[in-house]
């Protein structure tokens, strides 16, 4: 999958989740203000990582994925 | 003691998503009951369940709501949204005031399922999610519906298994009349997916009358052949006498007598004895002569045993005296956590409305049916008081005596 290709997907499937507008998702932004996480959402959030991707992140692996644009890159190289 | 009335209801069930829905399917006599291939291709002796709609909450609760929430708290969600708004309460009077909470509920099986499959197959415990925890455990309908509506006041979930609903009205009606609450949402929720009800289908209590999914669920009548299961959730406001009068609510009608007993015999098979002391502890309680009672609603789920033993019960202590005896189950099917409230609920609209719902495929009785006045067409009747009965597995009992208002 291409990179951009992969970005876009990630956006739509998050925004789609969380119920935000695409829009506010930015490569800067961070994952849990935008997103609205708590703890118990974040959870969520790697289990659609996982269901989509195929990718699992750890909880504990969680402090290097803060932006969306770490998280773009931390799929990249795994997908 | 202080009086305990009853100043809203709300219900999600097979026979309709609201009071008025509800009613007019009681009126007709229309059954919900239908035959679910799922349930065949997984390996059900009977695929006959009632037909309930899982509720959409999608703009109604957050997503994170949504996630804590299994099916049966959807249910219960909407029931208890329309008890509420018919008692004339809303959020800011919940946030100002200790309003209790007490919901049987048994069971919570779907998401259970679902996590350990998850485990099994992923190997990874984050993988359930966030929502597994609070959607599997048995407290899942008053732990969800307490942070939604911030309800302060007594917060319990009662599995008293197929008596649940109604020990949840009654324990209630008794915390109230000692003055520990002014008003408590009470009610009964039960989940209606193929998992919750395979291993019950497995000792083959259920009905597999499968070419007749209507007239499957047949209490009382001499051709029965096992429940059908159903569900849904049905909510009840219950509130102390003084505390409705002085905020102007709409009083319905008086909870009078609370009955409850315990068989300590067999784990599914009910005796004659247990049922009767709950009968004769609600009328005692109630302090009303049994000739007021003008409507039974029947706990008679559809099995040999159970119809059996509670015509015995109930002519033990009405003898030859002539009042409607009728099981709503004969059109919802066995509503198990949900039934005793539910009940309440069907009885409390007919007697709104001035009748009494058939008991729908009753054609022939049996021996000790024969003895009770069992109408198989609807009634139109008024009443001002009925009796209510509910048992369960395990062999616990409960009756409630409900006066008009």
């Amino acid at each position: 999958m291409e990179k951009k290709e992969l970005i876009a997907k990630i956006n739509s499937v998050l925004a789609e989740e969380f119920e935000v507008e695409e829009s506010i998702i930015t490569p800067e932004a961070n994952i849990k203000k935008t997103l609205m996480l708590d703890s118990l959402s974040l959870v969520d959030m790697l289990v659609l990582i996982e269901s989509e991707f195929g990718v699992k992140i750890q909880p504990t692996e969680l402090v290097k994925v803060q932006t969306f644009e770490a998280l773009y890159d931390y799929l990249a190289e795994r997908v | 003691m202080k009086r305990v009335v009853i100043t809203g209801m709300g219900i999600w069930s097979c026979l309709g998503k609201s009071l008025d829905e509800v009613r007019d399917s009681l009126y007709t006599g229309r059954s919900g009951i239908i035959l679910d291939p799922v349930r065949k291709e997984m390996g059900f002796r009977s695929g006959l369940t009632a037909k309930i709609d899982i509720p959409d909450l999608k703009g109604i609760l957050s997503r994170s709501q949504r996630a804590f929430m299994p099916e049966q708290a959807k249910y219960a969600y909407c029931a208890t949204v329309e008890a509420l708004r018919n008692a004339g309460i809303d959020q800011d009077y919940l946030d100002k005031h200790d309003v209790g909470l007490l919901y049987g509920n048994d069971s919570a099986v779907d998401p259970a399922v679902r996590a350990v499959d998850t485990i099994r197959e992923k190997k990874d415990t984050t993988l359930c999610g966030s929502g597994a925890i609070f959607q599997s455990m048995n407290s899942t309908v008053t732990m969800n519906l307490g942070t939604i509506f911030h309800l302060r006041g007594i917060n319990l979930t009662i599995s008293g298994a197929c008596a649940s609903g109604s020990h949840a009205i009654g324990l209630g009606a008794l915390l109230i009349q000692t003055g520990l609450q002014d008003m408590i949402v009470c009610g009964g929720a039960q989940e209606v997916n193929p998992f919750s009800v395979g291993s019950f289908d497995g000792i083959s209590a259920f009905s597999t009358r499968e070419d007749a999914p209507e007239k499957a669920s047949r209490p009382f009548d001499r051709d029965r052949d096992g429940l059908v299961p159903g569900g849904g959730a049905a909510t009840v406001i219950v509130e102390e006498y003084e505390h409705a009068v002085k905020r102007g609510a709409p009083i319905l009608a008086e909870i009078l007598g609370y009955g409850f007993s315990a068989n300590g015999e067999h784990i599914s098979s009910p005796n004659v004895e247990g049922p009767s002391k709950s009968l004769y502890m609600a009328i005692e309680r109630a302090g009303i002569s049994i000739d007021e009672i003008g409507y039974i609603n029947a706990h008679a789920t559809s099995t040999h045993v159970g119809d059996t033993n509670e015509a015995k019960a109930i002519y033990n202590v009405f003898g030859d005296r002539k009042i409607e005896v009728t099981s709503t189950k004969s059109q919802t099917g066995h509503e198990m956590w949900m039934a005793g409230a539910s009940e309440i609920i069907y009885s409390m609209l007919m007697m709104k409305n001035d009748f009494i719902a058939a008991n729908i495929n009753f054609e022939n009785p049996d021996e000790d049916s024969a003895k009770l006045l069992i109408p198989n067409k609807r009634i139109e009747k008024h009443f001002d008081t009925f009796l209510s009965n509910s048992f369960g597995f395990g062999g616990t009992n409960a009756t409630l005596i409900v006066r008009n208002m």
